[in-house]
Parts: structure tokens; C-alpha cells; sequence
């Protein structure tokens, strides 16, 4: 097992990794960042035709690509921050404050 | 083997880097260190070492390539002074706070203002609670000496910090005195090849280095890098021991000068040092029971080690090259004067800041300092416990 | 333990004179020290630099107050600087000038201890056609204060011009004859 995942806010100071280096790459993905906000990009996907813009210019990368098609929204590490919205053509993306939690 | 030879400070610390062959320096020219970079820089010319030489555009940033080239994983070094160290602050505490084991050749001298280019150890001392191990030395032959064992004590498993290595500028920096220095092959086969076990150019285990830690972490994070400066203690005994099997030369973390049965005793760093052990001969000569105590690392401070040996001791007298301006000594005074009342000394403490910005220290000043420890003990005390050597009043 | 101070002026040479004494005391085995009072460089402004010689072991860190021998490389000086402070009894003063003794003296405020006289001018002009004081007087020094054998001295300081002037060897010949003329020189 990794260092990464043994560290936690109950390790006592012997626990921790020298200098607080991590040795674990892209562990980003095990932090539910998209928290941090209240509202969230929704996709309208009658209106969607998979032009693909959203997806170069999400800060977070989360909207996926899959199988060259746009795929569901990463709400873990979405902020919300609405370029998605702004750049949709098709106005297929719309920002609204809803719980996404399930999701 | 040793070899006798002739050196400055500043040439026996290029010449022990030279037989080190660091991987990195990065540095800026800065008075009185300024010889150390440019010795290095005309033995990377003369292909006699090939440490990657970078120069700078400022302290600031020759800190902050060391601090990369160490975590890249080079053995690094830099050098520097008085204003460039004040400079380098920032990424000091960095260094240490991400335990990389580079290595500062600091030549101690005043910092401004008024401008000055003397010996004074304000600067080092200002970087004291930074998380650096520090080494002071008294003479060429001790700078050459703590250079030599530098890496093996930072880069020890159980340290990983970054050091110091201090010397009196102009003093010693530009003294040249006798000296004996090991042959090359001796110092490379100690101080080894650098094989550090985690470093950002191994692709088989890639690491993030220099973390944000929030308040939950911080905490633990600063208990645990002074945890590896505990370690510092022991692990700098072990490296002096087996540096004696080759040099003859013995190194403790203090150095203890006819202190055996002494009542009055100075405690100072530096090459005031070798100017107070002529002066403790000739009190010695005439019957008084005086002794000194070197301090070689600063930092760890041998606190309770030093109290230990001031046992017994009448008066002391606590010598700081600069000022605290705490309006209650200088640091070392206020330091050791502290572990004393902590170990349950009985004896009379005074502090003396002394030598500042380059003030000439003579025999005669030291003995003017025992004798003032004499007078405290027949006065039984005194108040003005924080004091100035050889100032015009 | 020999103490020697040198005063001079900066761009004179005294302090390479000081670190040159260290370096060839240092070949006869015996403890040297060699150093310059260090400020802001100034060419022209009167510079201090010192020496010690000893047998044993030299710990102490201060410059010299009580000289066992003065060198002056620019009379000048003695219209600017006491050079005699602290001079040791039975000490000796040696200064480069072609003023007559009876001058110096005068110079000095009656002195009347040792005092050596070198024109080191005169023969640094004549060997080298050029004006380098410290040569002449470092080897007058080594004459006077004894910290060395004569031939050892010539010896150590041909290895040092070779070294030196390994890129203008002409220049060595013309050296060894400027101390040579200087040893010749000293007399009380």
C-alpha cells in the first residue's frame, strides 16, 4: 500500500511521509472537490450536438470524452464555474443550483 | 593520509568541495564568500570537478536552484554572506521543511546597517530557527573539516535537513594559516556517492515535494523535521568517529577547554575561540581555574550536554558575536542561559555581546571577562547580566 | 612566535607580501599566519596587513599590537600612520626610502631603537625597470626577522615566480635579481 492513502487527519506525526512528500500521482481523483460550490452545469441533451467545445475548456477536465462523444458531467470535480455554459453554441448547458449529490 | 599544506578558510572549503565533486552549485558572488564560488567556478573550467556551475541573478534564486537541483536529486551546494543569506530566507525554511540535505558554506559577517563587511554572526544567527543543522568552526582546518563530514550528517536517513556550514569572515575566511587536508581518494570513499532513495527524476516512484499542509497537518509536519534535528546529535558522533579513523582528528558537538575542576568559564563560537584558549593558558599559568566551551553546532544546540559539563563551574560567562536586541542578551546567551536554569545550574550567568561587525578580539579582552566573572562571584551577582566587550563608554 | 606588521598602501603590495612571507615560512615546517586588516579597498589608502612565525601551534585570532617587526613598503606613511605603536622592545623597523638615516629618525620622532633602510626603488627600477616595492622588502624582511634560511627563501621563491610568471618566464630572471640586490642591501 502507498504512503498516500495511509495519510489521514488522524495520523499522529510518526505517520507522516518525510518532508510530507506524496508519492502518489493523480490523486486527485480521490478527493470529492466538486463540493466547493452550489451550482452546476446541466446538460439539455436534445439541444447537445456533440460539437465538443465544453470539453477542451473545463479547468477541472470534467467533462469526459467517451468514445468520441461528450460524456456525463464529473460533479465530484466540477466547481461550477459556468465556462461550459458560456461557450456552448447551442445553449445545450444550462448552470442551476441542485443538488447533484446521487448523481 | 593528510597532507600539510598552507590555505584560507575560503581555499580549504573549495578544496574540500572540490574532493566532494558536488553534482550542483548554483550561487552569487557576495564579500567574504565570494572566493568559494570562484574557486569552484576555475576547478569546473580546469575539468578538475564536474559540478554543473550556475550562476544566478540572486541569492533568492541560487537558493532556490539548490533547493531544486537537491530535490531533482543532485548533491548541491551553495555559498553565501551576511545581506545574501538575509536574502535567501524564504526558501531557507523550505529546504528544511522538505528535508532536502544541501549543503551552505556560510562566511559569517555583519549585516547592514551601518554597512559593514566584518565578522559579526548576526547572519547566521538570524536564520537559526529556520530548521537548518549549523556548524561553526574556529579555524581553516575545522571549516575544512566540518565541510568534509557536512553531507554525510544531512544526507544520514535519520536527518535529511539541510546544513550550514559556518566560519568567521575575513578571520578565518582570508586568514591563511597551516592546514592538513586528506587526499582526495579519503574524502571521496567517505563522503560517498549521492543515492538518494526518493528524488523528482525517478520515473518508478513519482513524487509531489513541497506540499500546502492545513492546520490539521502542519503541526505533526513541524513535530517530525524536528524530530530529524534531534537526530542530528547522535548521528553527527557517528560520522566524527569514523572521520577520525582517517583525519586523527577528533569532533564532538562541543569542544570542552581545560574545563576540568574550572569555577569560571566562557562559552563563545568561532575563532574568538583560539584567542580565548591562549588566554585561558596564561590565567591557567597563574593559578586560576578557568576553562571554555566551544559550541560547534549551533543548531542542535548540546543544551543539557553543555550544562552537564558547566557543572561545578562558580560563573559563566555566555559570549555572543551579535546582537539579539531582545534587551536580555544575544542568542546563544539567552539559549544556554535558559538550559541552565532548566538542569538546576548553581552559578552566576552573565552575557557578553561581543566582536561585532568585525571588533578586534585580544587575549587581553577575554581576560578582562574572567576577571569580571571573578568580581561577580566575590559580589555575589550582579545585575547587569547582559553586557558589551570592549565597548567605548 | 615572530610578529611582524606591514603597512603599505592599497595597490602597493603589502598584503601579497604578508601571504607570500606565509607561503614559503610555510616550506621550513614551521606554524604561520598570514592576514590583512580587511575594510573597503581603497588604492592608495594606507593598508595594514601581519604576520606571525612560530614553532608551535598559533591559536590566537587578533592582529598584532606589540610587533616584533615593522615594515613600512611607503615612507609616506611615517607622515601618516605611528608605525612604531607597540613595537616591542629591542624590535626593529624596516623601511623602504632613500632618505638617509639621520631623516628617518627624524621622521620618527628621534628614534632610536633598530631601524633597517632599503631603497626598494631604486632596485626595483633597476632589476625590473619597473615599480614593485613589495619584492625588495619582502626579501629585506626575511634577512632581518630570520624567519628562514637565505638559501631556502631564494629557493622557495624561484618555485613561486615559476608558478607565478609560468606565461612570462622572462620576467623570473629579473625577480630573483631584484631580491638578490635587496638581501645584499640590508644593513643596520
Amino acid at each position: 500500500m502507498d504512503e498516500f492513502s495511509k495519510i489521514n487527519e488522524s495520523c499522529t506525526w510518526q505517520e507522516l511521509t518525510e518532508g510530507m512528500k506524496i508519492f502518489t500521482g493523480g490523486n486527485s481523483k480521490d478527493f470529492n472537490t466538486g463540493e466547493w460550490t452550489t451550482i452546476k452545469p446541466f446538460i439539455i441533451e436534445e439541444k447537445c450536438r456533440q460539437c465538443l467545445l465544453c470539453t477542451p475548456v473545463c479547468p477541472d477536465s470534467a467533462i469526459p470524452v467517451i468514445e468520441k462523444r461528450r460524456g456525463p458531467v464529473d460533479y465530484k470535480h466540477c466547481k461550477g464555474c459556468g465556462i461550459c455554459a458560456k461557450v456552448c453554441p447551442f445553449g445545450a448547458i444550462e448552470m442551476r443550483q441542485e443538488d447533484v449529490s446521487a448523481t | 593520509m593528510n597532507i600539510k599544506d598552507r590555505m584560507s578558510g575560503n581555499e580549504a572549503v573549495a578544496c574540500a568541495l572540490r574532493q566532494i565533486n558536488p553534482d550542483v552549485m548554483p550561487a552569487f558572488p557576495i564579500t567574504p564568500s565570494t572566493e568559494i564560488p570562484q574557486f569552484m567556478t576555475t576547478f569546473a573550467a580546469n575539468g578538475q570537478i564536474d559540478t554543473e556551475f550556475i550562476p544566478v541573478e540572486s541569492e533568492h534564486s541560487s537558493l532556490s536552484a539548490a533547493l531544486g537541483a537537491e530535490a531533482a536529486g543532485a548533491r548541491t551546494v551553495t555559498a553565501t554572506s551576511s545581506c545574501g543569506l538575509a536574502f535567501m530566507w524564504e526558501i531557507l525554511y523550505v529546504a528544511a521543511s522538505d528535508r532536502l540535505p544541501l549543503a551552505l558554506a556560510c562566511v559569517n559577517r555583519a549585516l547592514t546597517g551601518p554597512i559593514n563587511i566584518n565578522c559579526d554572526h548576526a547572519d547566521s544567527m538570524g536564520a537559526r530557527d529556520s530548521g537548518w543543522i549549523q556548524l561553526y568552526a574556529e579555524t581553516n582546518q575545522e571549516a575544512y573539516d566540518n565541510m568534509v563530514m557536512a553531507f554525510r550528517i544531512a544526507e544520514h536517513k535519520d536527518v535529511r535537513l539541510p546544513i550550514m556550514v559556518c566560519m568567521d569572515g575575513f578571520i578565518t575566511s582570508h586568514a591563511v594559516m597551516n592546514i592538513e587536508v586528506l587526499d582526495d581518494e579519503s574524502v571521496k570513499n567517505f563522503v560517498g556517492e549521492y543515492r538518494p532513495e526518493d528524488y523528482l527524476l525517478n520515473s518508478e516512484r513519482p513524487m509531489a515535494v513541497g506540499p500546502y499542509a492545513v492546520s490539521s497537518y502542519y503541526m505533526e509536519a513541524k513535530r517530525a523535521q524536528a524530530e530529524a534535528l534531534r537526530n542530528v546529535k547522535r548521528v553527527a558522533l557517528e560520522v566524527a568517529r569514523e572521520y577520525e579513523q582517517i583525519s586523527g582528528r577528533h569532533y564532538g558537538l562541543y569542544e570542552a577547554y581545560r574545563m576540568e575542576d574550572a569555577e569560571y568559564a566562557v562559552v563563545l563560537i568561532g575563532s574568538a575561540a583560539g584567542t580565548a584558549k591562549d588566554a585561558v593558558d596564561k590565567l591557567r599559568a597563574e593559578g586560576k581555574r578557568v576553562g571554555l566551551i566551544k559550541i560547534r553546532f549551533f543548531r542542535p544546540l548540546p543544551a543539557k550536554e553543555i550544562t552537564e559539563e558547566l557543572r561545578g563551574v562558580k560563573a559563566v560567562a555566555v559570549m555572543d558575536r551579535c546582537e539579539g536586541f531582545s534587551d536580555n542578551g544575544g542568542p546563544l546567551g539567552a539559549e544556554l542561559m535558559s538550559a541552565m536554569f532548566t538542569g538546576g545550574l548553581d552559578a552566576y550567568a552573565v552575557n557578553y555581546i561581543y566582536g561585532i561587525g568585525g571588533r578586534d578580539v585580544k587575549v587581553e579582552s577575554i581576560e578582562t571577562v574572567f576577571a569580571a566573572l571573578e568580581e561577580i562571584r566575590a559580589a555575589g551577582g550582579t545585575e547587569e547580566t547582559y553586557r558589551y566587550l570592549d565597548l567605548r563608554q | 612566535m615572530i610578529e611582524i606588521r606591514w603597512h603599505g598602501r592599497g595597490g602597493q603590495g603589502a598584503k601579497t607580501a604578508a601571504l607570500l612571507l606565509t607561503d614559503v615560512v610555510f616550506g621550513t615546517g614551521k606554524y604561520v599566519q598570514g592576514f590583512p586588516e580587511y575594510g573597503p579597498e581603497r588604492m592608495g589608502a594606507p593598508i595594514t596587513a601581519y604576520n606571525r612565525v612560530s614553532d608551535t601551534e598559533i591559536r590566537v585570532h587578533s592582529n598584532i599590537y606589540e610587533p616584533d617587526y615593522v615594515v613600512v613598503v611607503d615612507a609616506s606613511l611615517l607622515h601618516v600612520v605611528n608605525v612604531l605603536a607597540g613595537l616591542k622592545p629591542g624590535g626593529a623597523v624596516i623601511i623602504n626610502t632613500d632618505e638617509d638615516e639621520e631623516t628617518v629618525r627624524g621622521h620618527l620622532g628621534g628614534y632610536t631603537g633598530r631601524l633597517y633602510l632599503i631603497d626598494a626603488r631604486k632596485i626595483s627600477m633597476e632589476a625590473l625597470g619597473r615599480y614593485f616595492p613589495n619584492t625588495p622588502m619582502l626579501a629585506a624582511t626575511v634577512k632581518i626577522t630570520g624567519v628562514m634560511e637565505e638559501h631556502e627563501f631564494m629557493g622557495a621563491m624561484e618555485e613561486s615566480f615559476a608558478h607565478k610568471f609560468a606565461k612570462k618566464p622572462e620576467v623570473i630572471g629579473p625577480n630573483m635579481q631584484a631580491l638578490k640586490m635587496a638581501l645584499a642591501a640590508v644593513a643596520e
